[in-house]
């Protein structure tokens, strides 16, 4: 009895002295003995916490350089005075969360960030705000990293003065989740970063585009909102990729899409909502891809694709409300555009199964006109160009015979 | 001149085919208004209307008018009255009545549906557009004495102004591609107050993006406040121009 | 009151008034004949201004009527074809001149209005009145404001006999108050009481001008028709020979 008493006392203070040992969680702040966040981290060793309270933090470079997880409480504010990198991570397995992180430095050789992230792996940062920074998160040869419920805010102007939003370099395996970006150059910008997720983020406002990304295969882009940036998404050079169910609307500008596609392959385009763009969907070098479900709404050009495009199909897409369709540059066509709905079909449908007896054509004679000779586009809506483009219509003669969708839909399709 | 201009607007009024017209353009603009499903559509399907109804029924309506009141005119020419009061009041009285005719029926609509500088630019440009081609029927019967002919004359410069004349702009940017030729094209077109009328109201419009790098040379040129008052001067040339002309050849005819 | 001279007119190659000198008095009744086509209309829309003049001027109270149109106040012109806006009625025609010429003449003479009884009609449209009807409304118009010189282009071509004499008896009457009145007509023999000179116009050319006692002293004839038919005859037998 005394004998099993002890041991388990023994366990106790074994267990009580292991987790004292292991893991203790360090309390710092104005009120607090340790009064700054890098005092914080040196006194800490891997795998304890540290508590920042809030309060106003000048520090120049933090430097975590331990597995260590940094939470502040009521968004401590640490000011980067426009002078240096904020928060640099240099070691695996560090959570940073809770922070507003203001004002990092501006540099182009080094791309001072708010947060940046070099060379790790197992990073969550989580509920921080960053405002008015050069880069917002800079991830570089990062791996299995987790930037999540952040709001990053800039003020930028001109598209050199100022970082992406969340920029992404080298990596792997991310997952980029519930973030809100706006005013950066890019909001959020991927180059050579793989099998990663980007879900349910909102970029806005930025000044070039909304997202950004090259050479990156196989990641998956679910349910975000890309609204009003100076030129929309584009999505260049990469194969394997997956966009559902994302939102592109009002990039309106000469040169703005609501989805710029270069060079892409094997692709899934599906279920996106595009709207008021100058262009919803423009495609260049596009191969082997699937734009499936989605809805195009009230663009300028709904689809623009270039003859350099091999097998894309377009299905059961909507089409409404778009001053044009489809617009080419070639009259060689070896894409697919079967079984969509478009609002400007005037087909009839004889044994009402739904499906337009006559194919339509998608590409308007005037289309072609000021693709060739933009000048022309001043007798945009003329009663001249009207007139062209019924004929055109009824009789094809210029437009490419073989563009066509053979299977129209006659009413809306419910997606 | 004011006597004179009233029982001009009294007979227009006596005719019905103005009623019919308001009645008309303001069905037609309703329609249009509520078969679209948002009204930036319906303004655009009115510019639409605006373009090619409004000066077809304004080159028409005066021209046929105008000889229809020789008699009318012949008897006011043996009054104590000055030719040009004459000829103002006729053209006053046409004016006023198909101005009001357009925003009767279309510009009430416009209100009711697109209450903002856009529309109100649409009402300007119906409303001027109006005038101009009374202007232009003016100059056309002035220099023909037989109806038929006259008439005639008046449906092909409408046909010029609404489609033929596009037809040679098309043709010009076609010919000089390989130029920088919007500015050229731009001026080009102040030669056409259809076209000049279009441009305004498009460039309003977010469609404006849609014209690429030449949208964006028609905006720096047409987009501010000096170019919409450049804009505007030249359609006011666009009917002072055709009046003058035909006031003084009327001052010299023998009727 | 009214001076012409070197008045020149032609449409086209067509020449309808040649060098035409001519002066009007008050108080003359002035008949202008000639054949179809001699300018006689072409002449009276000259002294209304209605035909701007190739050559040559007139003058109004010795002022050029050129780009000048107050001078019309004293006249009052009745037309050959009285053409009105056919949606209006007489009614409303009367009014509409009278409303244009108010400030002019404020006592109307409504004499012909009444003796026409076209009161009666007042409410009839323009475009359903027949030739005679329409006379009687242009020669109402004409004598409706008092003017100083009453220009009539065929009064009483259209009008029954009964209607023809009214008008006459009030174109005597106005004569009498010393108006200047010029007559176009081809009857002649009814302008017997009215004139006191006749000018004669010959594809455009002035033929003569004399006064009535002149024409019938030379020929003998006593009715001023027989006295010109015999001038025009002895004329062109006159030319042929020559």
């Amino acid at each position: 009895m005394k004998s099993s008493t002890l041991k388990f006392f023994n366990l106790f203070l074994f267990l009580i002295s292991f987790s004292i040992l292991q893991a203790k969680t360090i309390y710092a702040g104005k009120n607090q003995k340790i009064k700054s966040l890098t005092k914080a981290i040196e006194y800490a060793v891997a795998g304890d916490s540290i508590i920042l309270y809030s309060g106003k933090y000048f520090e120049k470079n933090i430097v975590i350089n331990k597995a260590l997880t940094i939470i502040g409480k009521n968004f401590p504010v640490i000011d980067g005075e426009k002078k240096y990198e904020i928060i640099s991570i240099k070691s695996d397995n560090v959570v940073f969360s809770g922070f507003k992180i203001k004002r990092s430095g501006y540099a182009t050789l080094t791309d001072p960030a708010a947060i940046k992230v070099y060379n790790t792996k197992n990073i969550t940062i989580s509920n921080n705000i960053i405002d008015d920074s050069f880069f917002g998160i800079y991830i570089q040869y990062g791996t299995n990293c987790k930037i999540l419920n952040n709001k990053i805010y800039a003020y930028g102007i001109e598209e050199q003065q100022i970082g992406n939003g969340i920029h992404c370099w080298k990596s792997d395996s991310l997952i980029i989740s519930g973030n809100y970006i706006s005013g950066h150059r890019d909001g959020i910008y991927f180059e050579f970063v793989t099998n990663s997720v980007i879900w349910r983020n909102i970029s806005k406002k930025n000044i070039r585009y909304g997202l950004h990304f090259m050479f990156s295969h196989n990641d998956s882009y679910i349910a975000n909102v890309f609204e009003n940036n100076g030129a929309g998404v584009a999505v260049m050079f990469t194969n394997k990729v997956k966009m559902y169910n994302n939102y592109f609307l009002n990039n309106w500008g000469d040169a703005a899409y609501g989805l710029l596609l270069k060079e892409i392959s094997d692709s899934y385009i599906e279920a996106n909502y595009f709207s008021s763009n100058t262009i919803g969907i423009y495609m260049e070098g596009v191969s082997r891809t699937f734009i499936r479900k989605n809805t195009l709404d009230k663009n300028g050009w709904a689809i623009k694709i270039q003859a350099s495009c091999i097998d894309v199909s377009m299905n059961n897409n909507n089409f409404t409300g778009n001053s044009f369709d489809v617009g080419t540059n070639g009259s060689l066509v070896l894409n697919n555009f079967n079984s969509n709905y478009w609002d400007k079909y005037e087909g009839y449908d004889l044994n009402h199964d739904k499906i337009g007896d006559v194919p339509y054509h998608p590409i308007s004679l005037f289309s072609m006109i000021i693709e060739k000779n933009p000048p022309a586009m001043i007798l945009f809506r003329s009663i001249m160009v009207s007139l062209l483009d019924k004929t055109e219509r009824l009789i094809p003669s210029i437009t490419p015979e073989n563009l066509k969708d053979n299977t129209p839909h006659t009413r809306k399709i419910n997606l | 001149m004011n006597k004179i201009l009233k029982y001009v607007i009294l007979d227009i009024i006596r005719n019905k085919i103005v009623l019919t017209y308001i009645f008309f353009l303001f069905l037609i603009t309703l329609g249009v208004f509520n078969l679209e499903d948002n009204s930036s559509k319906g303004l655009l399907s009115t510019l639409n209307l605006v373009l090619f109804i409004v000066p077809l029924v304004s080159v028409i309506f005066s021209t046929i008018y105008i000889y229809n009141s020789s008699e009318f005119i012949e008897l006011l020419l043996s009054q104590p009255l000055k030719r040009k009061s004459i000829w103002l009041s006729l053209f006053n009285g046409l004016s006023l009545s198909l101005v009001f005719a357009f925003i009767a029926g279309t510009g009430i609509p416009i209100l009711i549906y697109h209450a903002d500088i856009t529309g109100l630019l649409l009402i300007l440009s119906g409303a001027i557009l109006s005038v101009i081609f009374v202007s232009i029927s003016m100059l056309a019967t002035v220099y023909t004495r037989d109806k038929a002919k006259g008439i005639g004359i008046s449906i092909l410069l409408w046909l010029y102004f609404a489609l033929v004349f596009d037809g040679l702009v098309l043709f010009v940017t076609f010919q000089f591609a390989d130029y920088p030729i919007e500015k050229l094209v731009l001026i080009v077109s102040s030669f056409n107050p259809v076209d000049l009328s279009r441009i305004i109201i498009l460039l309003r419009l977010d469609d404006s993006a849609l014209m690429g790098y030449t949208g964006a040379v028609f905006r720096e040129y047409l987009g501010t406040g000096i170019g919409i008052t450049v804009s505007f001067t030249v359609l006011i040339m666009w009917f002072i121009v055709p009046l003058y002309f035909s006031l003084k050849r009327f001052k010299k005819m023998d009727l | 009151m009214i001076q012409i001279s070197d008045l020149s007119k032609n449409y086209g190659k067509l020449k309808v008034l040649e060098n035409i000198n001519l002066q009007f008095s008050k108080g003359d009744g002035i008949a202008l004949i000639g054949p179809n086509g001699s300018g006689k209309t072409t002449l009276i829309k000259c002294i209304l201004g209605m035909v701007i003049p190739r050559k040559g001027k007139i003058l109004f109270n010795k002022k050029n009527i050129a780009n000048n149109w107050q001078y019309r106040q004293n006249i009052g012109y009745m037309p050959q074809i009285g053409r009105y806006p056919d949606n209006m009625n007489i009614g409303q025609v009367i009014e509409m001149m009278k409303d244009i010429r108010k400030s002019v003449s404020t006592v109307f003479d409504e004499d012909l209005i009444q003796n026409f009884g076209l009161e009666k009609i007042y409410d009839k449209r323009m475009r359903t009145l027949s030739g005679g009807t329409r006379q009687k409304v242009s020669a109402s118009l004409a004598f409706l404001f008092n003017s100083d010189v009453l220009i009539l282009d065929e009064p009483t071509a259209g009008l029954d006999p009964v209607s023809s004499e009214i008008l006459k008896n009030k174109i005597i009457k106005e004569r009498n108050k010393g108006k200047l009145i010029i007559i176009t007509s081809h009857i002649l023999s009814e302008l017997d009481d009215i004139i006191n000179k006749v000018v004669y116009l010959q594809d455009g050319n002035l033929k003569f001008n004399k006064s009535i006692s002149e024409i019938k002293e030379s020929t003998g004839e006593g009715k001023l028709s027989k006295a010109i038919a015999n001038i025009i005859l002895n004329k062109s037998f006159n030319e042929q020979n020559t």
